[in-house]
């Protein structure tokens, strides 16, 4: 067998695999802090606790009342998505007026509540949650073998972030949207309901960050601080590829995982802080993000 | 931040001329002698450590106000600077040997270091920006406290002796410690009010109301920026080092995010923008966690409702609201 740069290829493979997975989680994360940033100006410290819901939701729906992992797909997006709407309607709407960085206090406070209910109730030890049977096993691609669930986790993602990108850019709803973040009464004048809109965005957003948490259940344990860590990685890789920005949110997603994983085989030493480094390197030369305007 | 910028315009316009300054100060001269009249009897009634515990949170949150209250820069990454000095002070007390009074001031200067770097970054940052970054960078110090042998991972620095205080005087005593921390406090906080009531101080404030007329007045806004963001900093490292001392411990606890949230929130529940409001918000948070301790992560539950009650309708906070009462600034 060849081997690359004296790294062997199986584990050089396995590692740009992972890599690709984590980053798979990171665009979706990241999509869906752009949406309700870009869209809201919100920036939503809650997004890691959701995500951690969203895991914990489909593990609910599995357990409490045997419900598969292909409704919880559509189920546990649709029930977190909701209680985000909840939660944007009862509590971020009052603060609209004020600074945002009071939006971003408030989501702190929400990431506690929710991560310690969790914790409350289920401890922190993670419950184990199955690969679903048609997605077991693997294929030999002859250079390295490839989980089938891992690779439907990267297709689920590229095609979500695909379908969303499209959402905003290319239709007229997002056209609306786009519209009503530049200026609000003026879309209003045009008789679309600005506030229901927003209410909307935000559980979409929400709803995305369920969607990676399950897409995440079965293969990491599901834990109340799952999200916790992770959502300070995709915070910076917000800031890499620009605020708001959903090109910079899906490509630098993917790509800072790719980085991650490469990093975890040449110097794993760096691995947790290569992204943050890169964060600092990019902000030394563009402060905006690599996709981001001048702010 | 706008909102509370209107807040404090609107009572400096109030308090326009000397005889309310003076008014002020005289409230400000009460508010010191309470602080230092508990300081002085608090180990009589209270556990020294806790007393301990709860000035080094203090002072931090007095850190954390001095560029959040008064400069408008809401850092989300102070736990950095706070649990780095532990680290610091905890190295250069165990592994060197060095007393207290210099490994703490060693604390100090890694993090006035650490500060400098990650400020220049940063301020070029605003608002949801400076405080993302400011996070991520404390994020970077988090995991590489994790993993470096250094910083004794998981464990971290355990033991960590308290040494002779100039060499001669023996400070494992919690009693004879308690003068050292309580010393340390007042010089602290005495430092962060002189320079919020320096011309230094008024520029910052002019900065956090209006940066824009700040800068056509032909003030380097930056600079000013940077220096509160290392001043900090440092005074965040005089905190956490010290704080890592007291309990002879350096770990994990103190660089994570939630550490960070968690002077937010005493900032929040004192009163951003006041003097004294850092102190007590320190006072409810470490009191309420130190009672509710056996609850487990019901802790964080209410934790998280506090926040959630200051955010959305007690944004002024317990010194805000009795300096508004009172019609003077606290």
């Amino acid at each position: 067998m060849f081997e690359l740069l004296g790294i062997p290829p199986q584990a050089l493979f396995g590692q740009v695999l992972l890599g690709l997975i984590n980053g798979s989680f990171y665009a979706v994360l990241s999509l869906g802090l752009a949406v309700i940033f870009g869209l809201l100006n919100i920036i939503n410290f809650a997004h890691g606790a959701l995500y951690m819901m969203g895991a914990f939701v489909s593990w609910m729906l599995l357990t409490y009342f045997g419900i598969p992992f292909w409704f919880a797909l559509v189920l546990s997006p649709l029930i977190v998505g909701a209680f985000g709407m909840v939660i944007e309607r009862t509590m971020l709407r009052p603060l609209h007026e004020l600074d945002h960085l009071y939006s971003l206090l408030l989501t702190f406070g929400l990431t506690l509540i929710i991560t310690g209910i969790f914790q409350n109730y289920y401890g922190v030890s993670g419950k184990p949650y199955p690969i679903p049977p048609i997605l077991s096993g693997g294929v030999n691609l002859g250079f390295m073998y490839l989980p089938k669930y891992r690779a439907f986790i990267i297709v689920m993602s590229i095609l979500v972030c695909f379908s969303t990108w499209f959402l905003i850019e290319k239709t007229r709803l997002g056209a609306y949207l786009r519209a009503a973040t530049e200026n609000p009464e003026m879309v209003s004048a045009f008789g679309i309901n600005v506030p229901l809109l927003v209410t909307l965005t935000y559980g979409f957003g929400v709803a995305l960050a369920a969607f990676a948490g399950v897409l995440a259940a079965p293969v990491y344990s599901v834990n109340p601080v799952m999200g916790n860590d992770l959502i300070i990685v995709v915070f910076a890789v917000i800031v890499i590829g620009g605020m708001g920005s959903i090109m910079g949110a899906i490509i630098g997603g993917f790509s800072l995982g790719l980085v991650e994983g490469l990093t975890k085989v040449f110097y794993p030493e760096a691995s947790t802080t290569i992204i943050f480094i890169i964060m600092a390197l990019v902000l030394l030369f563009k402060p905006s993000g690599i996709f981001g305007r001048e702010a | 931040m706008p909102e509370n910028a209107t807040v404090h315009s609107a009572t400096a316009l109030d308090l326009k001329g000397a005889e309310d300054n003076a008014r002020s100060f005289r409230y400000q001269l009460v508010a010191f002698a309470l602080v230092a009249a508990f300081i002085l009897i608090a180990p009589q009634f209270l556990y020294p450590v806790f007393v301990m515990k709860l000035l080094c949170f203090a002072l931090f949150a007095a850190a954390f106000n001095l560029m959040l209250g008064f400069g408008g820069l809401l850092s989300f990454g102070h736990a950095a600077f706070f649990g780095g000095a532990g680290y610091a002070a905890g190295h250069a007390a165990k592994i060197w040997g060095l007393p207290p009074e210099v490994s703490i001031m060693f604390a100090v200067f890694v993090t006035v270091l650490l500060g400098a770097v990650f400020g220049f970054l940063a301020i070029k940052s605003r608002g949801i920006y400076f405080a993302m970054i400011t996070l991520s960078f404390a994020q970077m110090v988090y995991f590489y406290a994790l993993q470096s042998p250094v910083t004794g991972g998981e464990d971290g620095l355990q033991s960590i002796p308290r040494n002779h205080l100039f060499g001669l005087i023996d400070m494992s005593s919690d009693e004879n410690f308690y003068w050292m921390v309580a010393t340390i406090f007042a010089l602290g906080f005495l430092f962060v009010y002189r320079v919020i009531h320096s011309p230094f101080g008024e520029v910052l404030k002019g900065i956090r109301e209006n940066e824009p007329r700040m800068i056509s007045l032909g003030y380097q806004v930056q600079r000013y920026k940077l220096l509160t963001f290392i001043i900090s900093a440092g005074v965040s490292g005089l905190a956490g080092g010290t704080k890592a001392m007291v309990f002879h411990l350096a770990s994990l606890v103190d660089v994570h995010w939630t550490m960070s949230g968690e002077v937010v929130l005493m900032t929040l529940i004192g009163g951003m923008g006041t003097i004294f409001g850092p102190i007590i918000g320190a006072a409810v948070v470490v009191t309420m966690q130190n009672y509710l301790a056996n609850l487990g992560s019901m802790v964080l539950i209410i934790q998280g409702g506090v926040f959630i009650i200051c955010v959305l309708t007690f944004r002024k906070g317990i010194v805000g609201v009795i300096g508004s009462w009172l019609k003077v600034r606290l």
